[in-house]
């Protein structure tokens, strides 16, 4: 028990001095997941409000795809990246497995079908008259889908802020794909297996401090999504 | 007004869904400036044809026109819906202000900043909604985001206004004052109306011309007073409100008067038919006037009867008063009437309604 | 209608002052990517231990090198050699490590330094093993007691040297109920040996590096079989052209040149009172000093 109360004294030192350390895995952190929640935005957004708003044979078996992507373990896309960026593998050529740009790809697949299928769900929640109404006002099909997905701007949100806490606190393909490489590599999760294994307890601490910070910023910004009524 | 090229025209609309004909409008057209009501029970195909004539849904066969022109490519329906508005039963507002919502038309034809502003202010001062501008629509009551959703289809000028049941979700005292201001504002700007209901009071108040449709037909097509009291079949005059429909026969006709056997009474109507004819009559109940029973008062009437009440139902500002007279006749009276005769269920009394009251519809002719 | 300009104009700067910030990110690893990197595959206890924190950026900034440092186990990293997913190795697992020369997996393999292992368990011992010179006796001795050993399980170097020491006893452990192996790291697997109170076999850096939240004591040490020698081998380019033949060589030369050797010497005495590893390059194969 002196152990972890150790460990949490020295946590919070390490926090309010702003440990160069820390603040660097967390910069990283936050780049990495950032940039991967930012692609996942675009194709996630576009592909779910693609397939919400058209009918094409073979719709459901593509919703059930997306549905299925949602719960895809992360560190089976670690698995199949990693396979894929070997050296000897089809894009090892590539040379990106270790770096942080495997991790941001890793992360990107793991992301995007969260955000697509949360999207999905959105704009099939929309009045289905609402799309007639936009047309009636006289707005092209481009304009109608803008307008729709501002409509839907909220769940929307909740979908990336989803797709951000799925890949923030992910830590197998991280790990996989990235090395845990120090100063380059290595993120809030990835550190804070190692720091356990090591034994440094106040760095994994301070560190699993941070990642509870986010989830709580997290959860906040999503429950005040859900309470806000939807206008007549 | 140019009455000679209708605004609105449609050919041989037919909508196919699921294997099955939900629309078969061979004619309709719509002249400048008119008020038409599209009137039916549900499933009808009101809301069908709104949508076709609007070209918001696809549709199988048919052609539209639009003072003239015909509504093809993809580029002239774009231009076509700009000239026209709809409004719903449900407001279907978007998640920002009110002012913002009505000038959302305004938007999407690229009109400048400066002139949504003056525009849209006219349209919330129209609909006495100002001082609602900045609120949010999720706050808005039913008929504030009604009239809100009118301010939004007047913004951008129509020159068709299509109308899906806007009223049907209003509460009473919200429906009265909304009604009242769309009416006005229709008449003053003259803009060419075409409403969707199913409350046949609201349209005979507001319309120039009503069409009563029935399994995706239009059954009958004309001027209120007309479709009300000249029902084209059974099915029309029940629709219309007509309480008692009659079959009969023609005993005898003498001139233009036409004696009819229906129950075993005689009735006296004014119409067209030959004897032997089969032939159904409409009774409006706003035409059957009811009197104490004994010596018979002066009327002009030439059909009276005598009765029992059977029951006294409360029908918003009448009463409906179902007799049996040998046959079933409705009735409507006013309270004052009720005490004034002391009018009790099981009691008898006397029914009468004038001869050319009654409308005939001849069976043969379909 | 004012409110709306504003609202789109923050709007607007939020998701550009993301973007820059995003992007600025990815700055120093397109930067990373344009130098040449290695991989270097070693053992999680080698990383644990801290050594290469130290070295690696003197290497780095010796040569511009970059060292992308994976840390898995002894048997994981020569795997990664095999497939030329490496460009060099530091393992100490030596039996895996002729088999992988004899298969010309590798080329150049240099001793470079040694620690030990020791056996670790409860302070109450009771299994009676302590001040035991021989690792097999200590290990026969927990066997027959019982007592609850906790194995590593991962072909790891100490999960090797482990099993050569139930070789040497001629018992098998396997199965029974009292060995449990966790697959884990060193670091990892000490503090399960401590949370249940078992015995277990750990590397001395390791183990020193958690003394003071362990619990566990040093039981059994200096037992020749309990050295642990650590070599680096260059992944033969022959093999594998695609590896950095050049990079890796370098690597090797700097861990057995005189300086480096210098820095393995002093590694641990200011934190620990004594030094983690003993540098050994140069010297004969399979006869390391202490």
């Amino acid at each position: 028990m002196d152990i972890i109360l150790e460990g949490i004294k020295q946590a919070f030192h390490l926090l309010i001095t702003f440990d160069p350390e820390v603040m660097g895995i967390t910069l990283l952190s936050l780049q990495i997941s950032g940039t991967a929640t930012f692609i996942s935005l675009f194709i996630g957004i576009s592909g779910g409000t693609a397939v919400a708003l058209s009918n094409f044979p073979g719709r459901k078996l593509v919703v059930s795809l997306i549905n299925t992507g949602m719960g895809l373990p992360p560190v089976v896309v670690g698995l199949f990246v990693t396979i894929f960026l070997w050296r000897n593998g089809p894009l090892g050529f590539l040379e990106i497995l270790y770096t942080p740009t495997a991790m941001i790809i890793a992360q990107a697949i793991i992301a995007t079908p969260i955000v697509m299928g949360i999207t999905l769900a959105a704009m099939q929640q929309l009045p289905k008259k609402l799309r007639l109404q936009i047309l009636a006002l006289g707005a092209t099909r481009v304009q109608m889908v803008w307008i729709l997905i501002r409509e839907a701007k909220l769940p929307l949100l909740a979908a990336v802020m989803a797709g951000f806490g799925g890949v923030i606190s992910e830590v197998g393909a991280s790990i996989m794909v990235g090395g845990n490489i120090k100063g380059y590599s290595r993120v809030l999760t990835t550190a804070t297996v190692m720091e356990t294994s090591r034994g440094n307890f106040d760095i994994a601490i301070a560190l699993g401090i941070i990642l509870l910070l986010f989830a709580y910023f997290i959860n906040l910004v999503l429950t005040q999504i859900q309470q806000r009524e939807r206008p007549r | 007004m140019n009455k000679t090229v209708p605004v609105l025209k449609s050919k041989n609309l037919q909508v196919i869904r699921g294997g099955a004909l939900i629309l078969d409008v061979p004619f309709l057209s719509v002249t400048e400036g008119e008020i038409l009501s599209l009137i039916g029970p549900n499933g009808a195909g009101k809301t069908t044809l709104l949508q076709v004539l609007s070209q918001l849904i696809p549709f199988s066969r048919g052609d539209v026109y639009f003072k003239g022109q015909i509504i093809g490519s993809n580029h002239s329906v774009i231009q076509y819906r700009r000239k026209l508005a709809m409004v719903f039963q449900e407001p279907l507002l978007f998640d920002t202000t009110v002012v913002e919502n009505v000038a959302s038309g305004l938007r999407i034809r690229g009109i400048k900043r400066s002139e949504i502003r003056d525009i849209a202010a006219a349209q919330l001062a129209r609909f006495g909604i100002s001082h609602l501008a900045d609120r949010s629509a999720k706050t808005l009551s039913g008929g504030e985001a009604q009239r809100t959703s009118l301010a939004r289809a007047f913004a951008t000028r129509p020159e068709i206004l299509f109308l899906d049941e806007p009223f049907a979700s209003l509460d009473p005292p919200a429906r009265e004052s909304i009604i009242d201001d769309l009416e006005r504002v229709i008449r003053e700007t003259g803009t060419t109306t075409v409403m969707a209901t199913h409350d046949r009071l609201e349209a005979i108040r507001l319309s120039d011309r009503i069409a009563v449709m029935n399994g995706g037909k239009i059954v009958q097509a004309g001027a209120p007073e007309e479709v009300m009291n000249h029902p084209a079949d059974e099915w029309v005059a029940s629709f219309v409100g007509t309480e008692t429909i009659l079959p009969g026969k023609v005993a005898e006709k003498n001139g233009s008067a036409l004696f009819i056997s229906a129950f075993g009474r005689s009735v006296e109507a004014a119409g067209e038919a030959v004897p032997g004819e089969d032939v159904v009559l409409c009774i409006r109940p706003e035409n059957v006037t009811l009197s104490e029973c004994g010596p018979a008062s002066a009327t002009s009437a030439r059909n009276v009867f005598r009765g029992t009440v059977e029951k006294i139902i409360p029908s918003g500002a009448f009463y409906k008063v179902r007799i049996d007279c040998g046959f079933p006749l409705a009735a409507y009276v006013t309270r004052n009437a009720i005490d004034d005769l002391s009018l009790r269920e099981g009691m008898p009394v006397t029914a009468s309604f004038k001869a050319t009251a009654i409308h005939v519809i001849r069976r043969k002719l379909k | 209608m004012k409110r709306i300009n504003t609202v789109s104009k923050w709007g607007i700067l939020l998701s550009i002052a993301a973007v820059l910030f995003l992007v600025s990110g990815m700055l120093p690893v397109e930067a990373a990517k344009a130098q040449k990197s290695i991989i270097l595959a070693t053992t999680t206890s080698t990383q644990d231990s801290g050594l290469l924190d130290v070295l690696i950026p003197v290497f780095e900034k010796k040569t511009g090198y970059f060292v992308k440092t994976i840390a898995v186990g002894s048997g994981q990293a020569m795997a990664m050699g095999q497939k030329g997913e490496a460009d060099v190795l530091l393992v100490h697992s030596p039996a895996a490590e002729k088999k992988f020369m004899e298969e010309g997996h590798g080329i150049n393999r240099r001793i470079v330094m040694h620690n030990d292992f020791i056996v670790v368990g409860p302070p109450n011992d009771s299994a009676g093993i302590k001040g035991l010179r021989s690792a097999s006796e200590a290990f026969q001795k927990m066997a027959s007691a019982g007592s609850l050993f906790i194995s590593r399980g991962d072909n790891s170097g100490t999960h090797a040297k482990e099993k050569g020491v139930w070789k040497q006893t001629g018992m098998s452990p396997e199965g029974q109920k009292w060995y449990q192996q966790t697959g884990l790291g060193m670091g990892q697997t000490l503090n399960v040996a401590a949370e249940k109170k078992g015995y277990t076999l750990a590397d001395r850096g390791t183990y020193l590096a958690l003394k003071k939240n362990l619990g566990l004591d040093i039981l059994v040490e200096g037992d020749p079989i309990l050295l642990n020698v650590y070599h680096v081998i260059q992944v033969n380019p022959a093999k594998w052209p695609k590896v950095n033949a050049g990079g890796a060589k370098a690597f090797a030369d700097f861990m057995v040149s005189k300086k480096v050797q210098k820095i393995i010497k002093t590694f641990g005495v200011d934190k620990f009172g004594s030094p983690l590893f003993f540098p050994d390059a140069g010297k004969k194969e399979d006869a390391p000093g202490k």
